[in-house]
């Protein structure tokens, strides 16, 4: 330790600093602006909601003296700390002191001799700037004292001191209704991920493995509860189970609203996403494996065991707590079907919109926050595993048919398929039907949604503009954005902050993102409070609550091209915009196209970040499905739902047709 | 000759260092590069040749140091202003854009006339021969001929630096002999001073004018292809430039040296007597003749008398080992000449005199070369 840091520096000359070429500084100035946003439509609202969580407020009675005058007007006693009165009286005790920040408390209650016709005067001398009293609306600071008569001291109130402390979730915690939910929610979510996860392994596995028929429209199928809201499984179910649903009996007696209908739901909404990611890591698993594992003689069921499962550890690790995470975070389907079951979730929702209690709905977000942000980092070390799996080339398994095998992976994939059809057909039939269950006679009565509560058509237009706004806008930045990470210059840790922002969003439940966004943005005092209220906030927030996703893929699609052109472009003295219009963004474009439709599907049917933030104006129909189920309009609910549905299948089928004339286009150097 | 302290020349580089952390990729890079020359970093994998590549290049900085180009300094420049063209391995073409667009990539955008450009891409396509091929997509052509490309793209603006960086290294091994002579041919018709990374020591030998030879972050010698080849500063140049046999002996003499039992002449190496040594010599340097009808003993001056091991046939010449009493435990490796070995009628089991040529005889310290 005798080397002191500065010895062990080998190089005699002064240090080269780098000069800033114009690119640089451009590039850099693009990401530090996008980092502003992020920190603007993220870090900021969060740090809102946080504060909120955990800003106490208190009556301190300590801060007021009070004088009280005789029957002539004349101030003969000295004052008196109202603490003391208190504490005299045995008044108030310490727990009616704390209150919300709106808390005012009023004086007269200390005086018990007090009447308001008496002709005592009364002085009250605030302690200081921070002691605040009002009389009437009118407010008022120390420490200037006020003196008022009997009458006019019934209007005067003081106003609670704020501070920070764990007072907010002490009341959570000693509140049995909302802690319940911690456990209903982790077990619903524990339920629900083990049985998705089943069920998804093995559709995965009879796409990867058999050689069963009709393996593309099976997938096609296993997609589509994508495209729909969380919150549509729970109508169907309703109309399927519910008090006068045609299936009723199947459940013994159990009621749907409740645990059971959730996780159903749940299941229903979250088995694409497990879906994909098994069958991603089920496809890269090594051939070469197989062979061995014959040429040893192991059994069928041994192989299962000691390949298949161990290969696929990564896929069914991150799909369970992908699931996890959708399931707790998730409030539109327990919304619907939950009944009386409390869900963290909802009970946010219930805390802000039910009960205006906006400081306990950012206790019950910050509940919320750990659950998802724990599966959200735990998937993420994972996933950088399976990355490092998938880059040792591997070969490629080829399933070999088995008719036996095969008919088994058939009859089951068609039960889910099945399944899936079933809750789309229902809501589907639900909505063109009159009356379900009396009156089946067609009728298109259940779209006319300008005659319900929800928004009407206008809803409905909103969310695809919405959602193509999100599309372009979402699209641009995060795709520039990566871009200027990925590829600039420099500048190591704004590049490793902005990474950091840029995949925080995934840890943020949308419940959570939209509530912080009212305590930002609602704030009078905030430079940004026009946007309030406006289909400006929708797209910010929806680009934000769907900015990783997109994020990583920009990523993946800029690290496979050559990381010189950059180098080449300098070079050739070319600025980098011309490299990225002429060649990143062309050869990128299957990627970009991947984004777009990805936010424009999830702004189609998120409900849970917008369902704070909508104004009358600024109706979605995602929300609007909410409320028309809320106001017991359930089959219009159904309709818009299925419109939701219809308008993301045209979109992926535009998008499908688009990748392809995009790639015969601008494409053709990829075939040889 | 590229004296480093003199200063002048095309491009200038004093007191390089480049750190990453407590390790440093480049130490103390002292070199000179004339107008017009062809100079060849060389040495192994992360021995820092790359690195000082892109640093002159001004893709990733130097930490200290400075680095003059035709006057100028340049070293805190970006590279968008600094005068060089770049090949990379990858190649790094433009797969969406044919091969003329890649080509008129640098010459779009600087108001040049859009005639001119097609003149100037024809050119260089008749430059490269490939005037056929100016439609296709990268995608579309062989490794070679895509290089070739590259290769047109960073010399259409004509810049005063062309930097290499293992150009060849991706290609089949008949490609990159037949390019490696094609790229020196375009080099010396447009006089572009230019740098080419390697670890190839047979390019390097084959198309540098001078050659660098890195270790370890530091540059162990400068100099011409024959002169690193046959005059090594130390083991290491030695030991990586060619086949080098490496036997531990020790220093005699000024210019002598103990290897087993035999003492021998070689080059002045400036060890303390005694001190343990390295003592070197090429295998084709070893040159065998018949062994006279009155056997010697013992050797006699550089010659020594020994027996063939095992021949391996290697096309233009035979490899051997040779042992005998009078090198104790020490195994030489030889070549011979197909004519040496059919004119004294070698093979294995032979005894003959073979003269170890005191010029070539080099002794190192032991435990340098690393």
């Amino acid at each position: 330790m005798s080397m002191s840091a500065e010895a062990k520096l080998l190089h005699p000359g002064p240090t080269v600093k780098a000069r800033m070429s114009r690119d640089d500084w451009v590039m850099r100035g693009y990401m530090i602006a996008i980092g502003i946003y992020l920190i603007v439509a993220l870090a900021l609202p969060l740090y809102a909601m946080l504060s909120k969580a955990f800003e106490t407020s208190r009556f301190d009675l300590a801060q007021f003296q009070v004088q009280v005058s005789d029957e002539a007007g004349n101030f003969n006693a000295g004052p008196v700390r109202l603490d003391e009165i208190n504490a005299g009286l045995g008044k108030l005790p310490p727990s009616d002191l704390e209150t919300s920040a709106d808390g005012r408390l009023d004086l007269t209650q200390f005086f018990p001799d007090f009447s308001f016709r008496s002709p005592v005067k009364y002085r009250l001398i605030p302690s200081g700037g921070d002691a605040v009293y009002l009389v009437g609306s009118e407010r008022f600071t120390g420490p200037e004292a006020g003196e008022f008569d009997s009458n006019t001291f019934r209007k005067v109130v003081i106003r609670p001191v704020q501070d920070f402390g764990l007072a907010n979730f002490r009341t959570y915690f000693s509140t049995p209704a909302l802690f319940q939910s911690i456990q209903n929610s982790l077990l619903i979510s524990v339920i629900s991920t083990v049985i998705t996860v089943t069920l998804a392994f093995g559709f995965a596995y009879a796409l990867c493995r058999s050689c069963m028929p009709f393996k593309g429209a099976f997938r096609m199928i296993a997609m589509a509860p994508i495209l729909v809201p969380s919150l549509l499984p729970g109508i169907a179910l309703v109309y399927m189970f519910g008090n006068q649903g045609f299936m009723k009996e199947l459940l013994l007696g159990e009621s749907v609203y409740g645990p059971i209908g959730i996780v159903i739901g749940s299941v229903f909404f979250t088995f694409p996403h497990a879906m994909i990611i098994i069958l991603i890591a089920l496809s890269i698993s090594d051939a070469r494996l197989y062979e061995a594992a014959t040429a040893l003689r192991a059994s069928k069921w041994r192989t299962f065991w000691t390949v298949t499962i161990p290969g696929a550890r990564y896929g069914l690790i991150s799909a369970a707590f992908v699931v996890f995470n959708l399931v707790i975070t998730d409030f539109g389907l327990p919304k619907v079907i939950g009944g009386q079951y409390n869900m963290l979730a909802v009970d946010i929702y219930k805390q802000v919109i039910g009960q205006q209690n906006f400081q306990m709905g950012a206790v019950v977000s910050v509940v919320l926050l750990m659950p998802a942000l724990i599966a959200y980092i735990v998937d993420r070390q994972v996933q950088k595993k399976q990355v490092a799996l998938l880059s040792a080339r591997s070969v490629v398994y080829q399933p070999k048919p088995s008719a036996r095998f095969d008919w088994l992976c058939l009859g089951y994939c068609m039960l889910v398929a099945l399944f899936i059809l079933t809750i789309l057909g229902v809501c589907q039939f639900a909505a063109l039907v009159k009356f379900w269950p009396y009156d089946l006679s067609f009728s298109l009565k259940n779209y006319d949604f300008d005659r319900m509560d929800g928004g009407g058509w206008e809803a409905y237009r909103n969310s695809i503009e919405m959602a193509l706004l999100t599309a372009f806008i979402g699209t641009t930045i995060i795709f520039t954005g990566a871009y200027m990470v990925e590829k600039s210059r420099g500048f190591e840790s704004g590049r490793a902050l902005f990474q950091f922002l840029a995949m925080l969003p995934m840890a943020i439940p949308g419940m959570v993102l939209g509530l912080a966004y009212i305590f930002f943005f609602n704030d009078p005092d905030n430079p940004l409070h026009f946007i309030y209220g406006t289909m400006a906030i929708l797209v910010i927030c929806t680009i934000t609550h769907f900015y990783t996703v997109s994020h990583l893929t920009a990523i993946t699609a800029l690290k496979q091209i050559d990381g010189e052109f950059e180098s080449v472009a300098a070079s050739l003295k070319q600025p980098f915009w011309r490299l990225f219009g002429k060649v990143t963004v062309p050869v990128c474009l299957p990627a970009i196209l991947d984004i777009a439709i990805y936010m424009f599907v999830n702004a189609m049917t998120t409900v849970s970040a917008v369902v704070f933030l909508y104004s009358t104006k600024t109706a979605l129909a995602s929300v609007a499905v909410l409320n028309m189920d809320d106001a017991g309009d359930i089959a219009p609910a159904a309709a818009m739902g299925m419109m939701i549905f219809y308008t993301n299948v045209a979109a992926r089928l535009a998008h499908a047709g688009l990748s392809r004339y995009v790639l015969s286009r601008t494409q053709g150097w990829r075939l040889r | 000759m590229g004296n480093p302290a003199q200063g002048g020349g095309y491009l200038g580089i004093r007191n390089l260092y480049k750190a990453f952390g407590d390790f440093y990729a480049l130490k103390d890079i002292s070199l000179d590069i004339n107008q017009g020359e062809f100079v060849c970093f060389l040495g192994p994998s992360g021995c820092g040749k790359t690195t000082l590549l892109r640093a002159i290049a001004g893709l990733d900085l130097q930490t200290s140091g400075t680095i003059r180009q035709d006057g100028n300094d340049i070293s805190n420049l970006p590279p968008t202003e600094r005068d060089f063209g770049i090949v990379f391995q990858s190649y790094a073409l433009f797969p969406n854009l044919s091969v003329e667009k890649n080509i008129a990539f640098g010459l779009e955008n600087i108001g040049m006339a859009r005639d001119a450009i097609s003149a100037r891409v024809r050119e260089l396509l008749d430059l490269i021969g490939l005037p056929e091929q100016a439609k296709k997509y990268p995608a579309q052509l062989s490794g070679g001929q895509q290089q070739r490309v590259a290769l047109a793209r960073a010399i259409a603006m004509s810049p005063g630096l062309l930097l290499l960086d293992e150009p060849l290294s991706a290609l089949d091994a008949k490609v990159r002999v037949h390019l490696r002579h094609e790229v020196k041919e375009l080099q010396r018709k447009l006089g572009v001073t230019t740098i080419m990374v390697t670890h190839d020591q047979e390019e390097a030998l084959a198309m540098a004018d001078r050659i660098v030879v890195m270790n370890h972050g530091m540059i162990e010698q400068i100099g011409e292809p024959t002169e690193v080849y046959r005059e090594p500063e130390n083991l290491f140049v030695a030991d990586f430039i060619g086949e080098m046999n490496k036997l531990p002996g020790e220093a005699a003499g000024r210019d002598s040296c103990k290897l087993g039992g035999l003492t021998l002449n070689c080059r002045e190496h400036g060890l303390a007597k005694g001190a343990k040594a390295i003592v070197a010599l090429r295998p084709e340097d070893v040159i065998p003749h018949e062994m006279p009808a009155r056997k010697p003993r013992a050797a006699s001056g550089n010659s020594v008398p020994v027996t063939i091991g095992d021949m391996e046939f290697l096309g233009s010449f035979w490899r051997t080992t040779l042992t005998g009493g009078a090198l104790g435990d020490v195994e030489l490796t030889a070549q011979f000449s197909i004519n040496a070995v059919r004119r004294l009628s070698l093979k294995a089991g032979k005894d003959i005199l073979v003269e170890l040529p005191a010029d070539r005889l080099r002794a190192f310290p032991a435990g340098s070369g690393q």
